[in-house]
């Protein structure tokens, strides 16, 4: 099983490795969506420091969906996914390690890059600290509730606009948390009950959203 | 009892359920008809002044059926969606794609009367109060089922993505509320307490309860009326509807 | 009754720009869903009914032979252009 999911994974990146390309953009796109607010709201730090949980998990969410849609086009169109349909092997399983291959190449990017943005944001060592590790948490979950979207809208026309109306109310709650933990450290109260609700939820994407995902590839293959 | 559920079965085919909706209607609109005006009645002429809210509480014959049904809608939905998935049934795809508009209008509705509800009474027509901010999410959710629906030419597979969607959402929406409640807990600054009067007077119950029943009863025979265009369009190659629309001329 | 007189009905304690507000709206729409739905429906027949008669002479042969059947003449399963 696990020889499975890290030759999934092993493969994905690979094919990722392809198309650096994308990668690079999907972080710009997060830099410069972060560095976007300050010039909208004004250079006070203050007003920075209360911003920045906020909008640096926004940023997130939305440089996370931009690579969704990869996530299952390519091996569609060549007709990969439908040889890993018919594999004896659960299909559920294979997902799973499409979701990590996933984060590995969107969202663990995105955890490194955070703290460097959040100094922008004027935010202490401690903030800095919870704020990458929140990410590290909550960005599974975004994989993981993603692929749902990105299996539902596959060969879709429009599915691109579509998966983010499918898929960010669901990312509603990863938000709250994520950017919560790093509220309640700014203002002193502590992010352990946030980060393990956090984690509950990125339990809960990463290990029950691969069944869904894998009807709804089933269904869209048919 | 065998008998029975061959009778039942016997409607989950488009060809028996259609003439059946054909006779419901008429009487599910007959019901909400009685129950709107019986509600209106008690509602916005003999129930008394709520003695904190003024009359402009009356807003809550509106207000709270709405919600009510938003919610109520969406899970009807997600229980034909399931039926649908497990049983391959073409009719509850047909019932699920029919009741999304209807409960999006209802959880547009309960936005609109919140908010005019909220102006007076709070000060604000949005607050970020959990049950609002679940309210417009829900909304989202039945945009995005109607969206995903519409962007799928074909049927079968919009009945089962839609499904999908339809069960992934209802697993989402506690949690969703949990966590919105959750956080508004941890930022209710200078946001009012939006805690009701506890108590209220009987003939106020009656008078939600029988608006309730009213929109229900209207959510059975729009969704009644709008599954009998589905079934034609679908079924649009075969012979019965063929002799209908000829029948009709 | 509660009400004394009819502008006191309308002005509702000062708050009759909400409460009508609500009242109309969720009127027109509840009013105008099953208005639209209706219409979807006439357009629906209509359209069917053109397509069935483009189609007549294809199926008028076909269905003697294959009665109860679904037809399958090739132009019923092209939409019209609509």
């Amino acid at each position: 099983m696990l020889e499975l999911i890290g030759a999934v994974i092993g493969r994905d990146l690979r094919l990722a490795m392809r198309r650096q390309a994308d990668i690079v953009a999907a972080m710009f796109f997060f830099i410069i969506v972060v560095s976007l607010f300050p010039l909208g709201v004004g250079p006070e730090a203050d007003q920075l420091r209360k911003l920045a949980p906020g909008v640096l998990w926004v940023a997130a969410l939305l440089a996370t969906m931009l690579s969704l849609p990869r996530m299952f086009a390519d091996d569609h169109r060549d007709g990969t996914l439908e040889q890993l349909a018919l594999a004896p092997q659960p299909l559920g399983l294979i997902v799973l390690g499409k979701v990590i291959a996933h984060w590995l190449v969107a969202g663990l990017p995105l955890c490194l890059l955070a703290p460097v943005l959040g100094i922008q944001f004027d935010l202490a060592n401690d903030a800095l600290a919870v704020l990458t590790l929140s990410l590290l948490i909550g960005t599974p979950a975004l994989s993981g509730i993603g692929a749902i979207g990105a299996a539902l809208t596959l060969g879709v026309r429009g599915g691109g606009v579509l998966l983010s109306l499918l898929v960010l109310p669901l990312y509603i709650p990863v938000l709250i948390f994520g950017a919560g933990a790093v509220d309640a450290t700014v203002s002193g109260l502590g992010a352990q009950a946030h980060l393990s609700l956090l984690g509950a939820l990125a339990l809960g994407g990463v290990f029950f959203a691969p069944w869904p995902t894998a009807a709804a590839l089933r269904i869209a293959l048919e | 009892m065998s008998d029975r559920l061959i009778n039942w079965f016997r409607y989950a085919s488009p060809q028996t359920f259609y003439p059946l909706t054909g006779k419901l209607i008429p009487w599910f609109w007959a019901f909400a008809a009685i129950f709107a005006v019986a509600g209106l009645t008690i509602g916005f002429l003999l129930a008394p002044t709520d003695a904190q809210q003024g009359e402009g509480y009356r807003i809550i014959f509106l207000h709270v059926p709405a919600s009510w049904l938003s919610m109520f809608i969406y899970l009807v939905m997600a229980f034909w969606a399931a039926t649908g998935l497990a049983f391959n049934t073409r009719l509850s795809g047909m019932m699920a794609s029919a009741l999304a508009p209807t409960g999006a209008l209802f959880a547009f509705l309960s936005l609109w009367t919140g908010a005019l509800w909220g102006k007076p009474m709070w000060g604000a027509w949005w607050v970020w109060d959990a049950r609002l901010t679940s309210e417009l999410i829900l909304l989202f959710l039945y945009i995005g089922f109607i969206a995903l629906q519409a962007a799928i030419d074909d049927p079968r597979r919009a009945d089962k993505a839609g499904a999908i969607l339809a069960l992934v959402g209802v697993v989402n929406v506690p949690i969703i509320y949990f966590s919105v409640k959750w956080w508004n807990t941890l930022h209710q600054g200078a946001s009012v307490s939006l805690t009701r009067a506890p108590s209220m007077a009987a003939m106020m119950l009656w008078g939600m309860v029988l608006c309730a029943l009213a929109c229900w009863m209207y959510s059975i025979a729009v969704a009644l009326m709008r599954v009998r265009t589905i079934m034609l369009e679908r079924e649009r190659h075969t012979d019965w509807v063929r002799a209908l629309l000829a029948e009709k001329e | 009754m509660h009400w004394n007189s009819l502008s006191e009905f309308l002005a509702m304690g000062n708050h009759g720009l909400y409460v009508w507000g609500s009242v109309v709206v969720m009127a027109l729409l509840m009013v105008a869903e099953p208005m639209l739905v209706l219409q979807g429906r006439k357009r629906l027949v209509a359209r069917l009914k053109r397509q069935y008669r483009a189609e007549q002479p294809v199926t008028r042969s076909g269905s003697q032979r294959t009665t109860g059947m679904t037809s399958t003449s090739p132009t019923a399963t092209c939409r019209s252009s609509d």
